[in-house]
């Protein structure tokens, strides 16, 4: 008879251990390291690592001046970059006690929002792709490249437009600006109902995601976590409603808020934000007011010395941008508070329990962009 | 709660608390080992209920080093802001705030890292951009560094 050797293997279930899951990771979306402690294929708890992409952006300006800034600010979330340039606009605007021409105002209203959906549109297509799903990602990108043909015919680049200046605009809006928005609101409508046959209702996504990385309201504002992520656990935090800037007054639109905290919900704030965003477009599209695209401003812009701060919401949550000021051409401090670096910090937190297929869905619920975090 | 009541109020917490005039935010700086009593009544008494902590930043005007608080309150809708100033560049250190709002864990490692504030009682102090080892504090205006920084 044959003997049975007993060889020394000790049960993988019981032992912890570590695993580095980036800096090259698909699923990070860029270079950011977790260090997930592991118990079998649950996740204990989790380290994240920046600093990859540190570019020093808030020395920097130091150095800047504040129309110089604005070319930086593209370089955080590159996917809402209209939107972090209107933060740094609506600092020295209000600093200065400007008052910018209410066609300017309209016009960046609408472009913020385009630069939204096309933002939650490349989430989609990574999302999907994080769950397995890469026909999404050809979706998706189909769609956002008509928002760029329309940014790149206006403004003249597709990704870092620096289109928004200190008391107006670069230069006027195209005069094919508004039909082929337009255009763009009428193709799109019909194109997210495919988003919604491809994946909001597939079976396997729900069962990813029901109930994972649950996070709760009082958490989600302990954390700080804002945007879509902190408004799928119920955290009413949307700054167009609660510190409105252009004209998000005159539109008419919907919080949504969402109850669950799960990445089920996280997704589904996405979803309905994008038809938000649309429906802000349309009111305004068609009554952008004749006038001037830039208030005067003087040739060097200096601040008056003192504090000041000013939220706008990203595509992924608030921004926010301190600056202190002695009165120079070059602010004496610049903070920004990036959404993502804020989201991040939850991570550890909703990931806790959850098996490590559930993190990368986690993560791409979350949708953090590194060069916001590192900055 | 308004800006005048809330004055009083957080006068009231902390007597020898120093009002500064802000045009956007109500100001005060708080001596050091007050600060995390005063931010437990903050956020925890439900005429206060500052649970949002929406910045924190370092600064460094040179004959101190400030750490700067942005706080709000969902339910009452009032804004704060506090600052908690230390003179000591070398070993100058804060209590950490972060067992009372989660986000101030990694907004304090990046204060430590950038600027060498050292908050006590932090569960995990370590730099967050930059390597361990590195020298010095980049966002001081003392810092040196001949290769990274171009003057121009």
């Amino acid at each position: 008879m044959k003997e049975i050797i007993n060889l020394p293997v000790k049960n993988v279930e019981e032992e912890e251990y570590h695993i580095n899951m980036g800096p090259q990771h698909p699923s990070t979306h860029g270079v950011l390291r977790l260090v997930v402690s592991l118990q079998g294929e649950i996740v204990k708890n989790l380290k994240p690592h920046c600093g990859y992409i540190h570019r020093g952006i808030e020395k920097m300006c130091e150095k800047d001046t504040y129309p110089q800034i604005i070319h930086l600010t593209d370089r955080m979330d590159y996917l809402s970059a209209h939107i972090n340039n209107h933060a740094v606009c609506l600092l020295v605007e209000n600093a200065l006690e400007v008052e910018v021409p209410e066609r300017v105002k309209y016009i960046r209203t609408i472009v913020d929002e385009l630069n939204r959906i096309a933002s939650h549109q490349l989430w989609w297509c990574s999302f999907g792709m994080d769950l397995g799903g890469l026909t999404c990602y050809f979706y998706g990108l189909r769609d956002r490249e008509k928002i760029l043909d329309i940014f790149e015919e206006s403004f003249g680049s597709r990704l870092l437009h620096s289109y928004y200046i200190p008391g107006g605009l670069m230069m006027d809006i195209h005069p094919n600006f508004q039909q082929r928005v337009k255009d763009f609101i009428k193709y799109f409508r019909k194109k997210i109902k495919d988003y919604d046959k491809i994946l909001s209702g597939n079976i396997i996504m729900h069962e990813r995601t029901r109930g994972v990385g649950v996070l709760s309201k009082e958490d989600a504002i302990s954390y700080g976590v804002t945007g879509p992520s902190g408004r799928a656990s119920g955290f009413s935090c949307d700054v167009r409603k609660h510190h409105p800037y252009g004209v998000y007054e005159k539109a008419d639109f919907k919080e949504i808020l969402g109850t669950a905290g799960d990445t089920l919900t996280r997704y589904n704030m996405r979803m309905l934000e994008m038809r938000e965003s649309m429906k802000i477009i349309e009111q305004l599209i068609d009554n952008i007011p004749a006038g001037d695209h830039a208030a005067k401003m003087k040739a060097v812009i200096k601040l008056p010395a003192g504090e000041y701060y000013q939220r706008v919401e990203a595509a992924r949550g608030e921004l926010g941008v301190y600056v202190v000021s002695d009165g120079n051409k070059s602010p004496y401090r610049m903070k920004f508070r990036s959404p993502n670096f804020s989201n991040l910090s939850a991570l550890d937190h909703m990931s806790r329990g959850c098996k490590i297929a559930d993190l990368v869905a986690i993560g791409g619920s979350l949708d953090y962009v590194i060069p916001d975090i590192d900055r | 709660m308004d800006n005048a009541a809330l004055k009083e109020r957080i006068l009231g917490l902390v007597p020898d608390a120093e009002f500064l005039e802000n045009k956007q935010f109500l100001t005060f700086v708080i001596p050091p080992a007050k600060m995390h009593d005063l931010a437990l009544k903050l956020k925890f008494e439900t005429d206060l209920a500052f649970d949002y902590l929406f910045c924190l930043s370092g600064v460094d005007m040179v004959n101190y080093l400030e750490v700067v608080y942005h706080l709000e309150s969902t339910t009452q809708k009032h804004q704060l802001v506090l600052k908690v100033r230390t003179a000591d560049r070398e070993n100058g250190s804060v209590d950490t705030v972060c067992d009372i709002w989660r986000t101030a864990e990694l907004h304090e490692r990046e204060v430590y890292d950038l600027l060498g504030v050292k908050f006590n009682n932090h569960p995990d102090l370590r730099r967050f951009f930059l390597e361990e080892g590195w020298i010095g504090h980049p966002l001081r205006k003392d810092y040196v560094d001949e290769v990274n920084i171009v003057e121009f």
